[in-house]
């Protein structure tokens, strides 16, 4: 009873804060080009997918995301782990690892669009870039916090590295990993768009650049509004696949970086 | 001391040693433990852990090493289980030379150490997956031992779910899974507190008399290892050497109300004075 309140209490707050904008913007007058109205934002949210403009772009930039995530997250966890087990690895990789970790990747993006053009491969590229880093510190992060009684305990049974990596380093790693997975998601989705910023034949950055340019603004708040869904549905999966391995560990049932936060203390 | 059978490093002199190099393998003692010295940070500028300290257990007794912190009856308890080399002496398990860890070892440790991702199942039969033991015979025996410490019923729960006296049970079991030849406890009740600490020492007995296994308990209650052991044998520190050594005689199964008796009173009396002796208690 009272959940359900609470929830009816927060599409009402929702829906008030909708009718204050529509009706600040009759009210004095706001012109179409600074502000639309959220009537005319709905509006071209449906005629995007009534004409069947927005499905395919959404399919672009939905598909390049899910590369980038792949790709960045596999070779930051490949990474993570050699730096993590090996100290001389470590000791070369550390002046690129912190040179690169300083630097804000989106600015490579023009560059990423010369090298690799305008089609799949530099969105997919600047995607993998950007998702790269939160998985690989939180991977080495998580493969170093093992307990010393845990070790100390497989040692004592004579359990091999390899034996001491699996049963042991990377499941204790898991909540650190999983964590990192859920920011690389959205890192990954920001990569694109700002790619196809830069420069793109097709997908949702592409678009709100386009709508931009004509001066569709109501357009382009129902862009935002697609790419917040998309960044909430991207995050939902990685959290209920976090919730379902990781039922062992308290923390993990909450939120992803309160557990971070709270491993690392 | 030396009709007990332990020698205190005093009187481990050269003929002990050699009487030992000449008979390497056939032994009664599960455990020799040969002059053995340990410093933190090197040989000579390091910190002086261990002094030459030499003692035997025999097969299938419960030994206790007692002493304060500081003592290094942790540390001998690390060079037992392979995962500290000692800096000069050396100990042997049935006769061969502990120089890395091995598999005939069991090892409680303070904390159940449980991984929480296994339920309590899987983390019993952690031993048998680590050295590939057969899977449906390593079961069988896992299931046995939880029935042994009464955990039936808790087989599939996960570590989070247990009370702390359950988890160390548990990794104690654990510790029983693979039939080792010894088995070292370092406090395995220390971070218990006072109520389960004694219901788990009575417990602790039973599994010893069933099991009759070979056990080096650590702790820094006195009155635990007199009530637990065979023989006690006391430690004091800076440098860690053996201050005294000696049999508690009082009949098993000991019911906790032995606590109460002169006896035992007289026992636990004297590890005092030998702790004293070395300026171990304040």
């Amino acid at each position: 009873m009272r959940r359900s309140g609470k929830f009816i209490l927060r599409l009402l707050l929702i829906a008030a804060m909708l009718g204050l904008w529509e009706g600040c913007v009759w009210y004095f007058k706001i012109r179409a080009f600074i502000l639309p109205p959220p009537s005319e934002v709905f509006l071209a949210l449906y005629r995007g997918f009534a004409n069947n403009l927005y499905p395919e772009h959404i399919g672009v930039t939905l598909m390049e995301t899910f590369l980038g995530f792949v790709l960045g997250t596999a070779l930051a966890f490949i990474l993570g782990t050699f730096v993590a087990l090996s100290r001389r690895v470590e000791y070369f990789l550390y002046p690129f690892i912190v040179m690169f970790q300083a630097m804000p990747k989106v600015a490579l993006a023009p560059l990423i669009i010369v090298w690799f053009g305008l089609g799949l491969t530099s969105k997919v590229i600047n995607a993998a870039l950007v998702a790269f880093f939160p998985l690989m510190v939180n991977t080495i992060v998580g493969l170093r916090s093992a307990e010393e009684d845990r070790i100390n305990l497989m040692r004592s049974l004579a359990a091999s590295k390899w034996q001491i990596f699996w049963m042991l380093r990377l499941p204790n790693a898991l909540p650190f990993i999983f964590a990192g997975l859920e920011i690389a998601m959205i890192f990954a989705l920001i990569g694109a768009i700002v790619a196809e910023f830069i420069g793109a034949e097709k997908g949702l950055g592409m678009l709100i650049q386009s709508m931009n340019i004509n001066v569709d603004v109501a357009g382009q708040f129902s862009i935002l509004l697609i790419l917040s869904a998309i960044g909430l549905v991207l995050n939902g999966i990685v959290g209920m696949t976090r919730r379902r391995l990781l039922f062992w560990d308290a923390a993990a049932q909450g939120n992803a970086a309160a557990v971070v936060e709270e491993k690392k203390l | 001391m030396e009709d007990c059978g332990l020698v205190s490093h005093a009187a481990a002199d050269a003929s002990a040693r050699s009487v030992a190099a000449t008979a390497p393998s056939i032994n009664d003692s599960a455990i020799a433990v040969d002059d053995v010295s340990l410093s933190y940070g090197g040989k000579g500028a390091g910190v002086l852990a261990l002094d030459r300290i030499s003692f035997d257990i025999p097969d299938g007794s419960f030994v206790a090493i007692v002493g304060p912190s500081g003592c290094g009856k942790s540390t001998i308890l690390k060079i037992l289980a392979g995962l500290l080399p000692p800096t000069s002496g050396q100990a042997r398990l049935r006769g061969s030379p502990i120089t890395g860890p091995r598999r005939d070892i069991g090892v409680v440790f303070q904390s159940p150490v449980l991984f929480p991702w296994r339920d309590v199942l899987a983390n019993v039969m952690l031993p048998g997956d680590v050295q590939r033991l057969d899977k449906a015979e390593m079961r069988q025996r896992a299931l046995d031992l939880v029935k042994l410490v009464g955990l039936s019923g808790f087989e599939h729960r996960y570590p989070r779910e247990l009370s702390g006296g359950m988890q160390q049970r548990v990794g104690i079991i654990r510790a029983l899974l693979h039939d080792p030849a010894l088995l070292l406890m370092d406090e395995p009740f220390g971070a218990l507190d006072a109520m389960t600490r004694e219901t788990m020492n009575v417990e602790l007995q039973r599994i010893w008399m069933e099991r009759k296994k070979t056990v080096l308990f650590i702790t820094h209650s006195t009155s635990e290892a007199v009530f637990l052991a065979d023989r006690v044998i006391a430690m004091t520190p800076r440098p860690g050497r053996i201050a005294d050594a000696f049999v508690v005689d009082l009949p098993r199964p000991r019911p906790l109300e032995v606590m109460n008796t002169p006896e035992f009173g007289a026992y636990v009396k004297r590890v005092r004075v030998a702790l004293n002796s070395g300026g171990g208690l304040d």
